[in-house]
């Protein structure tokens, strides 16, 4: 059989297309993929180093640095061990709170996957469509946080503050509108025939492969493995909500684009019936909590569902004011472990699709 | 918040009668029974999802904690698996051929804590510079801070 000689092409470490600062180098035979080296850790940051340096509460701000895209997810995992950690128990309120923070998190983070993919696919209209409902997300979460991005709204115990007068209708009409705009985006972006042709059947994976190689979030529900946290093991109060798992049957880019889009639908009714919640119940947003926290010595693991999979928090405490250890599970590196093996048989054209089809953010995978 | 299935370590530990169960239902397994014990647990108690993979250093006994989370997405329980190593001689086998998930995880653990995974197909650091001296998230790591 007559073969070309294989060569190295690199793919970023700058390439808008990576999401941020990432390389992958690629060896080709022809413009088929033989291998792929992804090399990360341009965005290192030695978050889990810093951690020992600072208190408890110093560290939730640093939580916001990694999935920056759904920051108050990140905020919640790191609060929750701590809470476990010290038998804190959180008002209902607070609850509410951050389940309706969280989810709208969730939503930014979703919307701007599903905007992005489809700008990594070529289509630039689904991208700005996006980003104008992503924008009045990020005005209500600026109102309620005081940030856009960077929340830390979370607070060991509870959360930082209340809603201000107004908040939750404006939300609640945001929320209105949502199913509008996603039908939208169906029909602008899932329906259309360039999409669906660059993303069907491409980088597919089986059920056996994603829970072997620890994928997690929508990337693992693709392939059809119910696995969402919020329903296997509900924390927090999800167990009040009435919602589904979107779950996919090819494990392609394609499925994994589009159960996003399904589950920013689960969202908005998590949103819509929290908000109905939320009014009955009144009390404080902050357990009784000591200002200096000393949890006492031993080890915790917790995890939650973020936007992008199961991020878990490790820490060990040793009796003092500062976490002796902190270890963060992010979903986004383990899932992105995996690209090689993804990669591997498809065309230089698929890499982009690939890639975007995980929805990684760097600085989760870089911590 | 209601309490996660708790997981079978009761059985688990009259199974394999060299662990330790700490009172934190914590299973410590020693290391040259790891592997054994590994592929046990995944094949009869159905852990097929290794969730996290990571370390913890601790100077003063000398010692390094592997700890392994370990989830069981069909049963929904999920167990804590620790193993610990000489500070001296960080070397222990790679649960790769286990968990595919073990991959990367083993390559940032080496990466930050320098514990040597023998079989990992791809042992080389994952996040730092291949020139980086030192393991920074070790104890005894001295770095400089940028605050007062």
């Amino acid at each position: 059989m007559l073969r070309t000689q294989e060569y190295i092409l690199n793919f970023g470490p700058q390439h808008p297309a990576t999401h941020g600062v990432f390389q992958v180098i690629l060896t080709l035979d022809g413009e088929r993929i033989v291998k792929a080296e992804p090399v990360c850790g341009y965005l290192h940051r030695g978050i889990e180093k810093l951690a020992e340096a600072r208190t408890y509460t110093q560290v939730i701000p640093y939580t916001d640095r990694m999935d920056y895209l759904a920051a108050m997810l990140q905020n919640w995992g790191y609060v929750q061990a701590v809470e476990k950690l010290m038998g804190i128990e959180v008002p209902e309120r607070a609850e509410y709170l951050r389940i309706i923070s969280g989810e709208l998190s969730r939503l930014t983070s979703h919307v701007l996957a599903t905007g992005v993919y489809a700008l990594d696919v070529g289509g630039f209209t689904g991208f700005l469509l996006c980003f104008r409902e992503r924008e009045k997300m990020m005005d209500l979460l600026e109102e309620l946080t005081g940030s856009r991005m960077t929340t830390s709204y979370a607070r060991i115990g509870g959360v930082a503050d209340d809603v201000t007068e107004g908040w939750l209708d404006k939300l609640d009409k945001l929320m209105d509108e949502m199913p509008g705009y996603i039908e939208e985006y169906n029909g602008l972006i899932t329906g259309n025939e360039i999409f669906q042709a660059r993303t069907k059947f491409i980088g597919k994976l089986t059920p056996e492969t994603s829970i072997n190689y620890s994928l997690s979030g929508p990337v693992l529900r693709a392939s059809g493995v119910n696995y969402d946290l919020r329903k296997a093991k509900p924390y927090g109060i999800y167990d009040r909500f009435d919602f589904e798992v979107p779950l996919g049957t090819n494990g392609d880019c394609f499925d994994r684009f589009y159960c996003r889009v399904l589950e920013m639908e689960q969202s908005v009714r998590i949103i819509k019936q929290a908000i109905e919640q939320i009014k009955e119940v009144d009390g404080p947003i902050i357990a009784k909590v000591p200002k200096v926290l000393k949890p006492p010595k031993g080890e915790v693991y917790q995890e939650i569902e973020s936007s992008k999979g199961i991020i878990g928090y490790y820490i060990v405490s040793d009796g003092t004011n500062k976490p002796y250890r902190m270890h963060v599970r992010r979903p986004s590196f383990i899932n992105l472990g995996y690209l090689d093996e993804m990669l591997r048989g498809y065309l230089v054209a698929d890499v982009v699709a690939i890639l975007g089809s995980i929805d990684i953010v760097l600085g989760e995978v870089d911590c | 918040m209601r309490e996660i299935t708790a997981a079978p370590v009761e059985e688990i530990k009259q199974k394999y009668a060299y662990v330790t169960v700490n009172d934190q239902q914590t299973i410590i397994v020693p290391v040259d029974k790891l592997m054994e014990f590994m592929q046990g647990i995944k094949d009869e108690f159905e852990f097929e999802y290794l969730t996290n993979l990571t370390a913890c250093d601790y100077p003063e006994e000398t010692k390094l904690e592997v700890v392994y989370n370990l989830n069981s997405i069909c049963k929904g329980y999920t167990v804590m698996v620790k193993t610990i190593i000489s500070r001296d001689n960080p070397a222990m086998p790679s649960v790769f051929p286990i968990w595919g998930g073990a991959n990367w995880q083993e390559r940032e653990v080496y990466d930050l804590l320098g514990i040597v995974f023998t079989g990992h197909p791809n042992l080389k650091r994952i996040l730092l510079d291949d020139k980086f001296d030192g393991y920074p998230l070790r104890k005894d790591y001295q770095w400089e801070s940028v605050r007062e």
